[in-house]
């Protein structure tokens, strides 16, 4: 297998004196070309794993919510992914990628309207950027994170949120500020000028979703009866094997999310990068989901399934600010760390009685906090002083703008259902539909 | 003729039954349910939250015996169903005023 990878890259740099790995004396410079068509392979197979990553979430967030309210998660997800594919396109990747063009220098791109691809057939002196990689490529893994970051907010919001609030709420989110606070790293904007360093973004990405989310749960308020006389009240999820599933679909697209970040696979170094990203992911994952196992066994007596899940996602979220330094064990490491935070996290929200449904809050933001702090501990050229910069900034920044939104839509058109809807469910009361009808 | 009434814990029922057989009795009703006593239910956590389960479940057996039978069917429950633990469950023994089989209209104990 290893030598017929070998021959096949042989052929394709069509370097006929490379005959055996022992014999290779000087490496082989791959053509322009090629480069650039694995650079674009890497952004298609990143981009659509992390597509499938959609799916995880909608499994996790439907599993984890009651069955009255089932068909509206899974209606929210496909509803949040498609407005999300909607704005990046009319305005989100133009915001996010300014290249070099800004309305304010390092702040607002000044690039505004739709997003375009190259024309059909382009030829290698007519491509957008030659030594990178196709525009559709790019865009389409971009488009990706985005849409990403909005999958986070739904689940944390679920139950008694109305639908179309909710979609509204994701069109800025998708078609403003994730484009805007990420065009600040990203983008060569002036958190990337303070040497700020996320890889796949813990910050850029989940924390912002868990950002959002939290300004929105809070502003939405708590399910009626979570919180009973100063006691919290469980609400059970409704189906453990999708939710279990969708943690695993996730974790797939995980290997997309990072591994697709490394934004190139043209050299022997990248791919090589490539595998170090997907192996350190894995391992993060690993370390997360069994510190849960662990934790909750110890604490409870019993292990805790929702949280080993959440643990799971809390050490891929913890290694995507640097998949790539560690080694096989800090990552596991650094994903544990994550998972043991959100084992603590959950019930310090209920505490605060802020209601996350799905713990998206201390996955996504507590874990994603975690993770971009512990860069400094691997990465050399990264700084705690630029790292706290960047968590604090895009933080703020995120806070603000979700807010105003929320309490916007809270004004013009309330976001809550009735009590009465919330009490008989969403799916039969916003959308007519119940999930689990078959038996009828 | 008696109904007994025995709620016991769900995984002794096959153990039941096969005692209730070796004593004669020739059938029986079984149906799930949820209950506390003395056990008063116990309590689980959920993502880090303590909830108390009130209503535990058990299964509910019902013979009707004759007056004969009844002694060495309530101990069979009694010694099949025991485990020594809190929550092993109860027996009740009530009169039965009548019984009907309804394919051949015979009554009282040629019915049970």
């Amino acid at each position: 297998m290893k030598l017929r990878t070998l021959a096949l890259t042989a052929a394709l740099v069509a370097l006929p004196s490379l005959g055996f790995a022992q014999d290779a004396e000087v490496p082989a410079a791959v053509p322009t070309d090629v480069v650039w068509i694995f650079n674009t392979l890497l952004f298609l197979i990143g981009g659509f794993l992390v597509f499938f990553m959609a799916a995880g979430f909608m499994l996790l967030e439907t599993g984890l919510v009651r069955s009255k309210n089932a068909t509206m998660q899974l209606t929210k997800n496909f509803g949040l992914f498609s407005v999300a594919a909607i704005m990046y396109f009319l305005i989100g990747y133009n915001i996010m990628y300014p290249l070099g063009t800004w309305a304010i220098e390092g702040y607002v791109s000044g690039l505004f309207g739709i997003a375009r691809l190259e024309a059909v057939g382009v030829a290698a002196d007519a491509v957008d950027d030659y030594a990178y990689a196709s525009t559709g490529s790019d865009y389409f893994f971009q488009l990706m994170f985005c849409a990403a970051t909005a999958s986070i907010v739904s689940g944390a919001l679920a139950e008694r949120i109305k639908l179309w609030p909710f979609l509204i709420f994701t069109a800025v989110l998708t078609g403003v500020i994730y484009p805007l606070t990420a065009s600040w790293t990203w983008g060569g904007g002036f958190v990337a000028g303070a040497g700020f360093s996320d890889f796949a973004g813990s910050t850029i990405v989940h924390s912002v979703g868990g950002w959002a989310a939290l300004v929105g749960a809070i502003i939405l308020g708590p399910r009626l009866g979570k919180y009973k006389d100063g006691q919290v009240v469980p609400i059970m999820g409704s189906n453990l094997p999708l939710a279990a599933l969708g943690t695993f679909i996730l974790w797939l697209g995980w290997f997309g999310f990072n591994g697709g970040s490394q934004l190139a696979m043209g050299s022997i170094g990248d791919i090589a990068d490539v595998s170090r990203i997907f192996s350190n992911t894995n391992a993060a994952a690993a370390g997360g989901a069994f510190a849960a196992l662990l934790l909750t066994s110890i604490l409870y007596g019993k292990a805790d399934l929702t949280m080993v899940l959440n643990g799971c996602l809390a050490g891929l979220v913890s290694i995507t600010a640097e998949p790539l330094a560690p080694g096989l064990g800090a990552s596991t490491l650094i994903g544990a760390v994550g998972g043991v935070i959100v084992v603590f996290g959950v019930p310090l929200l209920d505490k605060l009685k802020i209601d996350d449904v799905v713990g998206a809050v201390p996955v996504h933001l507590f874990a994603g906090v975690w993770g971009t702090i512990a860069v400094v501990f691997t990465n050399g050229d990264a700084s705690i002083g630029a790292q706290l910069f960047g968590i604090a900034v895009i933080g703020l920044a995120t806070i603000v703008m979700s807010a105003i939104v929320w309490f916007i839509l809270k004004v013009a058109m309330g976001i809550r259902v009735s009590e009465e809807d919330e009490i008989t469910g969403l799916d039969t009361t916003e959308l007519g539909m119940e999930a689990y009808d078959l038996a009828k | 003729m008696k109904l007994i009434i025995a709620t016991i814990k769900p995984f002794k029922l096959e153990e039941v039954r096969e005692a209730l057989t070796s004593a004669g009795v020739t059938g029986m009703m079984v149906t799930e349910v949820k209950g506390y006593g003395a056990q008063s239910g116990h309590t689980e956590i959920y993502r880090g939250a303590e909830y108390s389960v009130n209503f535990v479940p058990k299964v509910r057996i019902e013979v009707v015996v004759s007056d004969d039978v009844v002694e060495a069917a309530t101990s069979a429950i009694e010694t099949a169903a025991k485990t020594g633990k809190i929550g092993d469950g109860k027996i009740f023994v009530v009169p039965v005023e009548q019984a009907i089989r309804v394919r051949t209209g015979e009554t009282g104990d040629d019915a049970v």
